[in-house]
Parts: C-alpha cells; structure tokens; sequence
C-alpha cells in the first residue's frame, strides 16, 4: 500500500529545515522533487505501509492507497496522531466506516528523565550478571547453578 | 570479468569524516536503544564515548519502526527456567539455553522502563476484563513493576497500546547518548542516514575489529568510525527470497523491508563464526496484508482450520509424528505451519482464520459495549503494526466477527529475535554452569575480539522479541564497556586509508558514471548490473533453489549445489553494481549483504543432513529430522579475503532440565 502525496496539499515543508516525510521514512522512500517542491515517494514498491510520513505530514497532504497488486480499490485508513493519542478513521469499499482511538503515549513528549531516581553503575560489579539498575537495587540474578 | 576501480575519475569523490570513539554502536533498533541506555550508565563516568550510527531516523527505525500491539517476552511471575524450555521447544530441540535463560532473568527491567518512560500498557480490570494503558491509569491500576497485571495474550506475551512504542525507546537512548556526549565533550555522538557498509580489522592485531566504514545517504560523505568495540545490532534479512506480492506489494513483507542482512555481512566479513544460518522463519501470516495472528489465536482464541473445517493440527498429528517426532508433539511455529502446507497441497486450502466463530464465543459473555471494545481490540492490534492490513480488510470489505480471514505461510525470513535463531556464534554469560565453548570472556561477544552482537543477529537464542533484543542490547552494553576498561592502552588503527575505503564504498557510482551513455536508456546497459535487479536476481536463485514458495519450501543437495553456482556468478556481478544517486548507493550495498546472507543460509542448509525445521524449509534427500547426528549447532566461519568457508558442527548442551 504505497504512499502518495496530494499535490495540492503538499508544501515540500517549506517553512521547516527539513521535510517531514524524508526525515522520517526508516526506508529513504520520501524524497523532495526539486522541480516541483513537492515530495514523492521514489520507490513505491518498498514501501512497507508503516505510515510514519503520514502521521507525521504536517499539512495530511500524504496518505496511502492500497497495492494494486491484491487490494481493490475504495478502502482507506487515516490516522490523526495527537501527543497522547492516536485517531483512526477506516472507510471501506462499500462507505463504511470505523472509528478509533487508542492511546499511545501517557507521558508528555520529551519528559523522559533516563537516569533519575536510578543508582549509579557500581562498575565493581561490571562483570557479574545484572543491569545497572538491578545491582544497585540489591537484587541478585537468579542462576541455574 | 575485468576488476574495475574507483579512481574519482567519473564520479565525485566524497568528502571522509573520521570519528574517534570509543565504543560504536551499529543500528539504531530495539537493541542498540537498550545499548545507548545501559552503556551511557557504566561508561559515562569513566569518560568512555559511545557512537550511535542510524541507516535512517532512530524515532522510527528497525523492526518496531511502524509500532507493535504487544510485548512478546515479559517474565512477570514466570521462571525463566519455563522460558528456556518453550524457546527450545520451539526451536527444534537446539538452541543456546545459557543465552536465553540470561536474556529471561534481565529482560522485565527493559519493560518496567518502557511503562515508566510512558509506553501504555494494558492492565486487568477488577472484573477481569482488560483496559488499555490509559483506562488502567485512571482507574489507578499499579505499574507492572509495582505488581501491576498485565493483560496476557500468552504465557509469555501482554498487550499494549504501541503506536509510538520505538519513539519512547528511542528518546530514551537519545538522551542517553546525549548525557555521555557532554560529559565525553564530542561535538557529535548520534548519527541518523549514515548507512554503514563494512568493518575493518586492526592493522596489528588481524582478528579484532577497530574501525566502520559507511555513507551518508543525504550527502556526499563517507564516514569512518574507529572504536575499541563495537556492537552490531543492524537487524535481519528480508526481501532475500523472492516475495509471494509483485510488482508494489513486495514491499510489504512481514518483517520490516529494511532490514537487509547488514547485521549478517558486517560480522560476515569481520570473519565472525556464524551459528544456525539454516534457520529460517516462515510466519503463517493474514494473506498478502501479512497482518499478526498471534493475538486472534492467543487473545480471541480464534481456530485455523482448512477450508472443509478440519483442523490440520488434529488431522496430520500422527504422520507428522513419524518425522518429526518428539518435536511434532510440541506443535511448534514449525510443525503447525508443515501441517498446514499438507492440508494446501492437499488442495484443502484456503487455510482460514475463523475469525467470526471467536467473536461469536467471546459475545456470548460480553454485553454491547464490551464487545464494542473488543472489536477496537482486535482493530487495534493490525493499527499498531500491520495498518496494511487493516486497509486490506477495508478493501476488501472484510468485517472480523462476520467471515474468516486466509491465512498462508510467508515468503521465508532470515532473523534471531523473533520464531527464528539465524546468527552468529556469541560468547555466554560465565555464571550459568555452561560448556567452556559457550564463553570466552565477555557476554554477547562473537568470536572476534572486540565485535559483540545483539537482537536479530546474536544466534542460537530466538524468541526475545523486542523487550528482550533491547534488554540484549544492553547486556551486550554493559559487557562491551568491560572489554573497553580490561583494554586501556589500545588505540584502534586500521590498514586501508580512507581514499581506499571512500574509493571501495563509491564504487557502484564509479561504475555508473563511467558506462551510463553507452546506451540511451541507462536502465539497460551490459556494463553493469543496477541495484533492483541485483535484488530480484538473488530472489529468483533463492526462491528457485533454496526452498522458497515456489518449490513450497523443498530443497536437496542437488538444488543447492546448483543455486550456489548461480549465487557465486551474482556475487561476482556484485562488482558490477551501479548507482546513480546515494538512495542506489544504499540499494546496492544493501542488497550485496542481502547476498553475502543468503549464501550463509544456503550453505548451512547444504551442511545440516536432515529437516529439521518442517514448514520452514526441507531436504527433500534427507526428509526426517535425525538428533542421532544433527542434536548440534551447526557453525561456520566466511573468509572474505579468500572468499572461502569453513563449516562445522558443535555440540548442544542442555542446561535446563526437560
């Protein structure tokens, strides 16, 4: 199910140093046309449909259209992922729809605090089993010995 | 054929960055997350420096890129004694029980961070019935490391809200790297579109790693990184086989089309012995959307029968027996998918998820607005991490509680984290009572010094899944620093100069500028091989020869001799390879570790005379499974630079009592 980009929404985000989509595609699909300022996916059929340019399109100027290789036209499926919530339309062939929303996230964006509140590595104990964290907890690994 | 060269002499030559650090982590998935996290702890106040290299943007990279619906391994209240024996169980009787018992004592801290860090996780209501990760909070339900419970999919497996489940993981080990940055004073410690190609050994000492050569796939830049260690955590291979979808549904492979056996041919060519490369997984997946079906049968208790209704698992127990038994009685991945392929070959097919008969028994004690919720459940687990296929069922008008679903056995992968076991040979932790051969010093260490392994490509212990490939991650972290500190003195040096390198990565462009106007479509030329069909050449030879869905998975010493023939002219081709942007020059690596992995996997397969994964793959000249002569690991070692291989056996030793 490739991606496509509607042209008359697209920006090539231009008000950003970067575009969105090319940023964000674990596959380097999603690429600026130069031309047109406008993204395209360069390389359809190794799209793996994981919809990370179109949660993250700022303009929803990206969606995905299914492969024409097994799937019938008419359905499609939009998220809309907020900061703590992910909203899913999903229209059939036949005009149905389904609507859900799911959480995703129950901390703010960016707030994780790694090492608060956690013990320092006692690096004494580097070479026995056990994370950091463990050890410092005073927990011992148990062992098949 | 004439050895070309790359001179600079058609193409550009690139600007080389070098970078001095002193442990490199290569990925940017689940594993080298869970690295970046325990290594910043241990090495940062010993003013140790620790790179991470990214082929693509780490919020969104690796197999958890799209999100996930579940944790696969979390022990909880489980004894990880229990979990040796299911991996084993799963995995055919052989497998590394030190690995994986270590992997199950550790891996519930990676999950009680994930919560913490804001990952939802569903707990159980007072009632029994589930809430999602924010019903579970309101309702003032502990954290699982408070004694939180979970909602259990399967003995090992709990569910969870996973849309942004790597950008949680991810921003943790961002700021990981970023508090060792400032202590370390780097100007740069986190590399995202730098694709990294190929390891180099120590000038002075031949067997250990000192130095990652890559590019970036934005610009014209090649990156060398010299480190003391390294941990590869570049993932598995897929797309290796040719795929059951053409044409624009190739790229929806089961296991993430990224993936491109980078983790195999970087410790491949740094001469790492590899273990039980002719494993192989073939997931029994929903029909061409290749959504998840562990939830219908785990979570909804749906049943797979064939089309007449008869359940293959019951009908083609005792012959599967006569092969494969004590294992068949286990129902195994492997042993459930044999037994469906007899059921399609049979002509009984389609196989069906009776999706609708378990909605049905689960309504029969549920009211409107439970099932409502249910069916958001079932939803949920494709929108998590197969959301093609929730676009399929749209297309195709399917509604879950009104039909079944057909399911059908993929096109084969080649991984270590998940149903499957392919990797390399690692060094085990020392306090498990194992066999002098199963460790050499330092945890998650392969057998070359320096070059430690993690997730998908640390062999021999399949079933971490993604909990349990950051929680190697981390070990492997952790044991990395140790060699790092026992190695004070040691200053990575390599023998190749970075023109030779840039000269060596650059190539395919050299070859393309060189020969592009021979002809007037660039596309056809004799010069040179592009990188897509260099793609589909390997997929054809695998799937023809080394037991892909076109021979239903059969093979024999005849098949792979002569596909290796055809492989080796390939390989040669691969010099040939030509790029005419970076997105190609990234094509045309990865597809060679696509072929330097596949040529591993076909020559395990060739050695082990038996079948001992039925319904992954079958040597049609060896039919039974044989734990007479093949209850071992089977091992081998690529010399690169003599393009030469040696393979071996190596005895499996129980640990964990049946």
């Amino acid at each position: 199910m490739p991606s496509f980009v509607i042209a008359e929404k697209c920006d090539g985000c231009k008000a950003q140093d970067k575009t969105a989509c090319q940023y964000i595609c674990p596959n380097d699909l999603m690429t600026l046309n130069r031309d047109t300022m406008k993204a395209i996916n360069q390389e359809p059929e190794q799209c793996w449909e994981c919809y990370n340019c179109v949660k993250i399109c700022p303009q929803q100027a990206i969606e995905v259209r299914a492969y024409q290789d097994f799937a019938p036209l008419g359905g499609n499926v939009i998220p809309l992922r907020g900061t703590d919530s992910i909203m899913w339309t999903i229209k059939f062939r036949n005009g149905s729809l389904k609507r859900f929303k799911f959480p995703i996230r129950t901390t703010p964006e960016g707030s994780i605090d790694i090492f608060g509140g956690k013990p320092e590595a006692d690096i004494s104990k580097i070479k026995q089993p056990g994370f950091f964290s463990h050890q410092g907890a005073g927990k011992t690994m148990p062992t098949l010995k | 054929m004439e050895k070309e060269t790359c001179t600079f002499s058609y193409c550009q030559k690139p600007e080389i960055v070098e970078v001095e650090t002193d442990l490199l982590l290569i990925g940017g998935g689940m594993a080298c997350c869970g690295a970046a996290f325990e290594a910043a702890r241990w090495a940062t106040p010993k003013g140790i420096k620790i790179t991470m290299v990214d082929k693509a943007a780490t919020d969104r990279s690796g197999a958890v890129a799209m999100g996930l619906s579940a944790i696969n391994t979390y022990m909880g209240d489980n004894d990880p004694k229990d979990y040796v024996k299911m991996v084993r169980g799963d995995l055919m009787g052989i497998t590394r029980e030190d690995l994986v018992y270590d992997l199950g004592r550790h891996v519930d801290d990676s999950v009680h961070l994930f919560e913490e860090w804001g990952l939802p996780i569903w707990k159980k209501a007072d009632d029994g019935f589930s809430l999602d990760g924010f019903q579970a909070n309101e309702q003032g339900k502990a954290m699982l490391k408070d004694g939180g419970v979970p909602v259990r999919s399967g003995k090992w497996q709990i569910m969870i809200n996973g849309e942004s489940y790597k950008v949680i993981v991810a921003e943790a080990a961002k700021k990981a790297l970023e508090i060792n940055r400032q202590a370390t004073g780097v100007a740069q410690n986190h590399f995202e579109r730098v694709f990294i190609v190929k390891l180099y050994h120590d000038a002075n000492d031949p067997k250990r790693v000192a130095a990652a050569a890559g590019f970036s796939v934005r610009e014209n830049k090649i990156y060398l990184f010299k480190a003391k260690a390294m941990i590869n955590a570049s993932g598995g291979a897929v797309n290796v086989f040719r795929p059951r979808s053409t044409q624009e549904g190739q790229g929806r492979a089961w296991y993430p089309v990224w993936n491109s056996g980078s983790g195999y041919a970087l410790g491949m060519q740094a001469g790492a012995e590899l273990t039980m490369m002719e494993n192989r997984f073939v997931p029994a997946r929903f029909k061409d959307g290749y959504g998840p079906v562990g939830a219908w049968f785990l979570f909804f208790k749906a049943k797979a029968t064939n089309s007449l209704g008869e359940d293959y698992c019951v009908t083609h127990l005792e012959e599967t027996k006569k092969l494969y038994s004590p294992y068949a009685e286990k129902l195994g991945t492997c042993i459930r998918n044999h037994m469906m392929m007899v059921d399609m070959k049979l002509g009984k097919g389609p196989i069906l998820m009776n999706t609708h008969h378990a909605m049905a028994e689960l309504a029969k004690t549920m009211d409107a607005k439970r099932i409502k919720h249910l069916e958001a459940e079932a939803w949920e687990d494709f929108l998590d991490m197969a959301i093609g296929q929730a676009g399929l069922w749209a297309c195709k008008n399917i509604e879950p509680n009104k039909e079944p679903s057909e399911i059908m056995p993929t096109e084969p992968y080649l991984l270590g984290s998940h149903a499957g076991c392919a990797g390399f040979w690692c060094s085990g932790p020392e306090d498990l009572g194992a066999p002098d051969h199963y460790h050499w010093g330092y945890n998650r260490m392969s057998t070359v010094p320096g070059l430690f392994m993690a997730g998908d490509i640390c062999g021999a212990s399949g079933h971490k899944f993604s909990s349990g490939s950051h929680a190697e991650g981390r070990i492997a972290a952790k044991s990395a620093i140790a060699f790092i500190l026992d190695h004070p003195d040691y200053k990575p040096n390599i023998k190749a100069t970075a023109d030779e390198i840039a000269g060596e990565l650059y190539m395919p462009f050299e070859t393309y500028e060189k020969y592009k106007t021979i002809s007037t479509d660039p596309a056809i030329n004799p010069n040179y091989i592009r990188p897509k069909m260099l793609q589909t050449r390997l997929q054809k030879i695998a799937d023809e020869y080394f037991g892909g869905i076109s021979t239903w998975y059969m093979t024999s010493k005849t098949m792979l001799d002569e596909g290796l023939k055809q492989l080796t002219l390939l390989k040669e081709d691969s010099q040939k390879m030509a790029a005419s942007n970076l997105h190609e020059l990234m094509r045309c690596w990865e597809n060679f570790h696509r072929i330097l992995s596949v040529e591993a996997h076909a020559r395990h397969i060739l050695f082990r005379e038996e079948t001992r994964y039925p319904g992954y793959y079958y040597r049609g000249d060896f039919l039974p499974i044989n734990d007479k002569d093949w209850k071992c690991f089977v091992n081998s070692k690529y010399d690169a630079e003599n393009n030469t291989w040696e393979l071996k056996k190596v005895p499996y030793v129980q640990l964990v009592a049946d």
